[in-house]
């Protein structure tokens, strides 16, 4: 073989290596939306969407309390991890001495980000989810209310996933904080602003939109997790009334009933794969576009 | 409020913060380090699990996670590679490449769920004249596939930290580009390239959820591709929810840990030992 036909040869294979990952996503895209679509069809997408019954031994597949679920540990989750996993980036490109950050948090933060999540959902599982257990049945109106009482649910399913999208969220929002331009800190603090009112006055509202990438990439993380959220959020199918409720997610929905389903029930699982599909890909494109604004 | 006040109680707030995510880790490291590792012996380790994994010990998921970690890097390193240098050495800015992109960080954020029902459907059911059903074939197509755009990533970025000059050079001295790429710009870039792998084998050892749609989940030691088998990860998952076994729950959680803490390890000693060389 020439030399220039080897070297055409070479990047052909390289162009076609790069066209995998493409390949793979239209792939999921096209068979999930394939062996979903059927169940759409045949009961409406509204009936699905908004079905407040998941009963697939009668034929009922009402993803609601799924998508309900969902969203409640994902904004409690929210709600207890931004703060913290923001605070914690502010402190991490400003405050914090170096030898700290390489030697302790640093590490510790990758370690996070590496545990298991089935580590996650034991430790829960066995230490939270007693507490909550706890704390509903001295409430009288939930002690005998099984869905309400067994510790498993939305509280439980909210702190682990707060802890599993700390990295996330850390990692995202400590590097826009560090790439806001010096000058904006400089000129603020040569105006005789404090530390702290640099930060919260300029540094923060300059990173704002890499701060909140960080945060709806954390969301993504939440809504996508599935081990952890099994093992404490109880997994019952049915939409919540009270924060001590137990709840289903939508991946849970799937992971659950995949090893017995059959046939029509195995096509609505996919009918949910198809929500969480479309909800993960507005939150990634959502996150894109925030990563992608300027500083300013 | 005087703003010196406000200073003191904000850096108070951000040191609390900090110190929270470190605590946080330490009480998850050490209740399940206290809850398993009585459990750690070299029983443990080298024997069969036997009724389910309610007794005996894990060998069979440790020698199964490491034939499916090594069968799936196998399938995905050279992809994640080759398409990292065309993405970064053979083109320049194009629609095609926006477009490749953009599927690279699409499929980073899908979540494993989606990806075990997408094995299910393609590798599983499809292929399975191929795969055998639920298999190692499946499950490492399955697994490969999540860890591509990891590997892209962190290939892409090892790539463009190789100096200019070195191809310079190369092409200088009349190679062509695919001999300046294989021979001077990998090799250059190869330390950091291996983190990136090494980051991979942590995704694969924790990955839990798109292997229970597609690997097996038998508790026998895969001796082909065609057979099923069952990670640590999908192990602690049976006997924590199904069998109610926690004691070898705990144990499966702490060996995975020591795992993941290894792999941290060595990625960064890499990174370290990468540094020292390009600085000294």
């Amino acid at each position: 073989m020439k030399k220039e036909q080897r070297e055409k040869y070479y990047k052909l294979m390289l162009l076609a290596s790069a066209m995998v990952a493409l390949v793979v996503i239209v792939l999921i895209g096209g068979f999930i939306f394939k062996e979903g679509m059927p169940v759409f069809a045949k009961y409406g997408l509204g009936n699905v969407f908004w079905g407040r019954k998941w009963q697939p031994s009668s034929q009922i597949y009402g993803l609601w309390p799924m998508v309900v679920g969902t969203v409640y540990i994902t904004l409690g989750s929210l709600v207890i991890g931004v703060p913290l996993g923001v605070l914690t980036a502010i402190f991490l490109a400003e405050l914090a001495p170096k030898k700290l950050v390489s030697l302790v948090i640093r590490p510790a933060i990758e370690l996070l980000a590496g545990i298991p999540s089935v580590v996650y959902g034991l430790f829960g599982m066995t230490t939270i989810v007693p507490v909550i257990r706890k704390i509903a049945r001295s409430i009288p109106a939930y002690a005998d209310e099984p869905t309400l009482s067994s510790g498993y649910g939305i509280i439980a399913g909210s702190i682990i996933l707060s802890i599993m999208i700390l990295p996330t969220v850390i990692n995202v929002a400590e590097d826009a904080i560090r790439s806001v331009p010096r000058e904006y800190k400089e000129g603020s603090l040569a105006l005789g602003a404090t530390h702290w009112q640099t930060i919260y006055r300029v540094i923060v509202p300059a990173a704002s939109s890499g701060i909140m990438a960080g945060v709806v990439l954390g969301m993504g993380r939440a809504i996508g997790e599935t081990m952890a959220i099994i093992m404490v959020a109880g997994n019952a199918p049915i939409v919540p009334e009270s924060i001590f409720s137990s709840v289903r997610s939508l991946t849970g929905n799937i992971a659950i009933e995949m090893a017995y389903s059959s046939g029509e029930h195995t096509q609505a699982l996919f009918a949910t794969g198809i929500i969480l599909f479309v909800f993960i890909m507005i939150i990634n494109s959502l996150a894109m576009f925030l990563a992608k604004k300027e500083v300013g | 409020m005087r703003p010196q006040t406000a200073q003191k109680i904000a850096g108070a707030l951000l040191w609390a913060a900090a110190l929270l995510t470190v605590v946080t880790l330490v009480v998850i490291l050490g209740y399940i380090f206290m809850n398993g590792m009585h459990k750690i012996t070299w029983e443990f380790l080298t024997t069969e699990p036997e009724s389910m994994g309610a007794k005996g010990g894990i060998y069979s998921t440790i020698i199964s996670t490491v034939i499916f970690t090594f069968v799936t890097l196998l399938i995905a390193v050279p992809v994640g590679i080759a398409a990292a240098i065309y993405l970064t050495e053979y083109t320049k800015r194009s629609w095609a490449t926006k477009i490749i992109r953009f599927g690279t960080e699409a499929l980073a954020g899908i979540p494993s769920i989606v990806f075990g029902l997408f094995g299910f459907a393609f590798f599983v059911i499809l292929l399975k004249p191929i795969t055998g059903g639920w298999s190692l074939a499946s499950g490492s197509l399955t697994g490969a596939c999540m860890i591509l755009p990891t590997l892209i990533r962190t290939t892409e970025e090892a790539i463009k930290a190789v100096p200019n000059s070195y191809r310079e050079g190369s092409y200088a001295l009349g190679a062509t580009k695919w001999q300046t790429v294989s021979r001077i710009v990998i090799p250059t870039a190869l330390p950091a390239i291996l983190t990136g792998i090494i980051l991979g084998i942590g995704r694969i050892v924790g990955e839990t959820a798109a292997l229970l749609l597609t690997l097996g989940g038998s508790l026998y030691i895969p001796t082909k591709l065609t057979d099923p088998a069952s990670t640590m990860s999908m192990h602690l998952y049976k006997v924590a929810m199904e069998v109610g076994a926690m004691d070898m729950a705990f144990g499966t959680a702490a060996v995975l840990i020591i795992t993941v803490f290894f792999i941290n390890m060595s990625a960064n000693w890499i990174m370290h030992l990468m540094r020292k060389k390009t600085t000294a």
